[in-house]
């Protein structure tokens, strides 16, 4: 696994990636008030394969995910992108027998460096799952502050702005705010899975990905999520995988999509656009295909 | 790389009121784990350490009775402490006999409620019943012991040992003359106290069998009891040997409720009603008075036999149960 | 019989019905005959122990034999001490070794370690006890309440180890990958996630275990010995209800006896009561599973 400085030259050969790409890495610079017209790769996914054991997962999978911008993962179920996800912040590699190729850079960082830890990639790169699954022993504030308690932050005044910063980020304060101390499994659904998020971004990382967040709510739930994500997409790079295709049209700015091929019965990336382009205009006939409801 | 992680670890997001130092993602791990995984390493070391020192300890313990007495321990029955003289075969004949009977009546008795309880028994009896049979192991052994003494005992002696003394003493082991202790009370005690093992073990191993079992069976038309003899007690055999076999176990090791129950003299029983001693009541009894050193280590040795034999039939046992359950106790997750 | 049991005629079938049903009253019968010793020996305690049950009991320690009066009180306070050093002694080792199954243990050396465990669980008490009177009476001379102790611990151990594993297993993953999500190390995940959230399981665990070691007098014969005195000091013989049970029980004194039916109901009830206690419990195990 090499880490580079520079990946984007040895990248623009690689016909897959038809995202368009301007001035690109800029390290040092706040997330803030960066404008869309000047993208940022956030995270540089290079040459990525997945393996669960002797089965693979995911082939060679590249693609740059920008800052402060919603990028979708799409395709029929059993396609990787979830593993994809995964392996941006070496979740992948909990499971027995699991392990990933390529690079993946995190600001230009190799976040499967040689010295590189996996619980620090974390921290940095925080992630939102299936179904809420808010600690059960702990109350609301507990939950929204737990990353901070591991990661041994902030005086007690601290936590508790950071608590109420991190709830209204994700919309929830209002909701919650006389009932910081009850448990955060009394919550709703829709509620759990936004306490997951408060509890997510209370780190402050840069990087959030949401493995189909939404696939476990009601309507009206998934509605005030997908609003959430265009207002956290102003402070944090969004990586979202999702099987709902309107839901992927609706949030995301970018697009990829991923089927399970034949050859290798394991993931690729067919196509990775802007999300617009993606839909009305797809470039690979299988995109088309799926998009148009003719398969998956 | 280690340039980029430095001009990393440099950025601070500012966020509300404070900020939180962006961390980087490489230097020095957490030693955490190390230690977290050491302790945890060092608490299932000493369960290992003691086991290798229950049976080291014994060993060297009773090191001279094993000189002195060789082989003949295992079947001589002469124990004579003044003079020195150790066989701890009346022990192990007492022990065998109040073992097996107590297994033989256990385990019938338990495999049917086990049956009763997974196939036929709705959950609102199925449930206290569980409770009862778990209330029952709950109860410690020198309690049974009392009871046992107390209660079986002068009813055995006044009207079921009489009893079974006039219809069945045509057969010489009936024909004896009934007491409050005595090899039969002991074993009613056995077999009540190894009831709930053999039960609760049997239960889960029944269950554990798949219903694919069941309906394929029911499909072709049987009844539930054949069903019973068809497909759940072969598919769950093994494992309810290895339930009856844990219930030995027990058996075997059990102390007090015995020592104040089976009468306590050397010498090996002709009748049902006779006195007895098991190995581990022997220990009991005699241990806190012994006469000699000799007399010390030749009860070290009883509990030495003891110790190898529960770690065989446990050993057995566990792998029996095993075979069945397998599935369930060992893979959970991850 | 595959065969017949497909192709069966009716007065056949009628018979096998029949079979069927006789069976299954042997089953019921034999839960009937299951439940009758329970309650024979739950009547006896009562209608013997009740008698004697009084202040003096708790207040008094044992008389002189043959004195007649006296109470219970040495061994209540001792089974308290050797019990509670026991549970201090053996938790940490016993709770330790369970996360090491489950967290460690998907291996061959677990699945040894695994079955270690579960062999220990099934060796006599009273060879325990023979074992620490070696380890730590002997070469101090003098029977302690901390070697009775040990040997209570030792009988702790694999009971709650093997409980302790079980309910870490309970606990969802999800709860460990979010945790892991916000850049917890393992032993963190472990030690503020997992072992919080299956600590009620892990307390009915301690719970079954402590019913358990209350009850055990042949662990303590060798090593704590008894004392119809009050001690508290740890380095000295200490008296506990079993023990005293059987010692009264085994003496000639039809006072004694009655004292030992009292204190038997006193144990019974202390370890019914900590059984239920564990059901009230295992019910809040429900939340564990979601």
């Amino acid at each position: 696994m090499t880490s580079q400085q520079a990946p984007v030259e040895t990248q623009t050969q690689d016909d897959r990636m038809t995202a368009p790409r301007r001035e690109m890495f800029q390290v040092g610079e706040s997330t803030d008030g960066a404008s869309r017209d000047e993208r940022r790769v956030s995270v540089a996914i290079d040459h990525v394969s997945a393996w669960y054991g002797a089965k693979r997962a995911v082939t060679d999978v590249s693609l740059e995910a920008y800052a402060n911008s919603v990028t979708a993962l799409i395709g029929p179920s059993g396609c990787g992108k979830s593993t994809l996800l995964r392996c941006i912040n070496r979740m992948h590699e909990i499971n027995v027998g699991a392990r990933a190729e390529g690079s993946i850079r995190l600001e230009g960082a190799d976040v499967y460096g040689a010295d590189v830890d996996a619980t620090r990639v974390r921290q940095r790169i925080g992630m939102v799952f299936q179904k809420p699954n808010p600690f059960p022993t702990m109350s609301i504030a507990e939950n929204v502050a737990a990353g901070l308690r591991f990661m041994n932050i902030g005086s007690k005044s601290e936590t508790q702005d950071r608590v109420e910063y991190a709830l209204k980020a994700s919309a929830l304060w209002d909701e919650v705010k006389n009932d910081l101390n009850k448990p955060g499994m009394a919550l709703s659904g829709g509620q759990q899975q936004r306490l997951c998020i408060a509890r997510t971004i209370a780190v402050e990382p840069e990087v959030v990905l949401m493995d189909e967040p939404c696939s476990a709510l009601d309507p009206v739930a998934t509605l005030k999520i997908e609003d959430l994500m265009s207002e956290l997409a102003k402070r944090y790079t969004i990586i979202i995988v999702t099987h709902n295709l309107q839901q992927a049209a609706r949030v995301a700015d970018y697009t990829g999509f991923m089927l399970m091929e034949e050859s290798d019965g394991a993931g690729h990336l067919i196509e990775y656009s802007p999300t617009s382009d993606l839909f009305t205009q797809p470039k690979d006939k299988r995109t088309e295909d799926f998009i148009t409801g003719r398969f998956g | 790389m280690s340039d980029a992680a430095r001009k990393d670890a440099s950025l601070a997001v500012e966020t509300g009121r404070t900020s939180i130092p962006r961390v980087s993602l490489t230097g020095g791990r957490s030693v955490g784990n190390m230690v977290f995984a050491g302790l945890v390493g060092v608490a299932a070391v000493v369960v290992i350490l003691l086991i290798i020192g229950l049976f080291w300890e014994l060993g060297d313990r009773s090191l001279p009775a094993i000189r002195a007495n060789g082989w003949g321990f295992l079947w001589n029955t002469t124990w004579d402490p003044p003079k020195r003289i150790f066989g701890a075969g009346t022990f192990i004949v007492g022990t065998l006999i109040t073992s097996v009977v107590a297994l033989v009546a256990a385990s019938a008795v338990g495999v049917l409620v086990a049956l009763f309880l997974v196939e036929i028994a709705p959950a609102w009896v199925a449930r206290p019943l569980s409770v009862i049979v778990e209330l029952l192991a709950a109860i410690p052994s020198v309690v049974y012991g009392l009871w046992g003494v107390y209660v079986l005992g002068g009813f055995i002696r006044d009207f079921l040992g009489p009893w079974i003394a006039q219809t069945l003493g045509f057969i010489p082991i009936f024909n004896g003359d009934p007491r409050i202790t005595g090899i039969f009370s002991a074993c009613i005690v056995l077999s009540i106290m190894i009831l709930p093992t053999i039960m609760a073990v049997s239960r889960d191993v029944i269950a554990a069998v798949p219903g694919s079992q069941r309906e394929g069976v029911l499909a072709l038309g049987a009844t539930r009891w054949e069903m019973i003899t068809m497909s759940v007690l072969p598919y769950a055999r093994s494992g309810v040997l290895g339930a009856a076999i844990l219930g030995l176990a027990r058996a075997v090791g059990e102390t007090l409720a015995i020592t104040l129950v089976i009468g306590n003299r050397v010498g090996i029983p002709h009748t049902i009603f006779d006195p007895a001693y098991t190995m581990a009541s022997v220990i009991a009894n005699q241990f806190t008075e012994v006469e000699n050193e000799a007399h010390r280590a030749a009860l070290v040795e009883v509990a030495l036999l003891l110790l190898v034999i529960t770690f065989v039939i446990n050993v057995i046992a566990r792998l029996l149960v095993w075979r069945v359950t397998n599935g369930q106790n060992v893979t959970v997750q991850e | 019989m595959n065969r017949d049991a497909f192709v069966a005629t009716q007065p056949r079938y009628a018979r096998r019905k029949f079979f069927d049903r006789v069976m299954t009253g042997v089953m019921g019968a034999a839960a009937l005959v299951t439940v009758v010793p329970l309650l024979l020996i739950l009547f006896y305690l009562v209608r013997n122990g009740v008698g004697a049950i009084n202040l003096d009991l708790f207040l008094l320690d044992p008389s002189a034999p043959g004195r007649g009066g006296g109470g219970a009180r040495s061994a209540l306070v001792g089974s308290l001490i050797m019990v509670g050093t026991a549970t201090v002694i053996g938790t940490p080792i016993a709770i330790g070794c369970g996360i090491f199954l489950a967290e460690f243990g998907r291996n061959r050396a677990g699945t040894v370690l695994r079955f270690l465990v579960d062999v220990l669980a099934g060796i006599p008490s009273i060879t325990v006890g023979l074992f620490i009177y070696g380890l730590m009476v002997l070469p101090v001379r003098k029977f302690t309440a901390l070697a009775g102790a040990a040997a209570l611990a030792i009988i702790l151990i694999p009971i709650l180890a093997r409980i302790t594993e079980e309910m870490l297993l309970l606990v969802p993953r999800s709860l460990r990958e979010a945790a892991y999500a916000l850049g917890a190390p393992r032993w963190m995940t472990v030690l503020r996630i997992v072992l919080p959230t299956a600590l009620p399981g892990i307390m009915t665990g301690l719970m079954l275990a402590l019913s358990r070691i209350a009850g055990e007098a042949a662990p303590l014969m060798f090593t704590a010995l008894g004392n119809q005195f009050l001690n508290t000091d740890l380095l000295h013989a200490m008296d506990a209800l079993p023990l005293r049970i059987f010692y009264f029980a085994t003496g000639p004194y039809e006072s004694w006896h009655q004292q030992a039916w009292a204190m038997s109901l006193v144990l019974v009830a202390f370890i019914l009561f900590l059984s239920l206690g564990v059901r009230a419990l295992v019910g809040s195990k429900v939340t564990i599973r979601q």
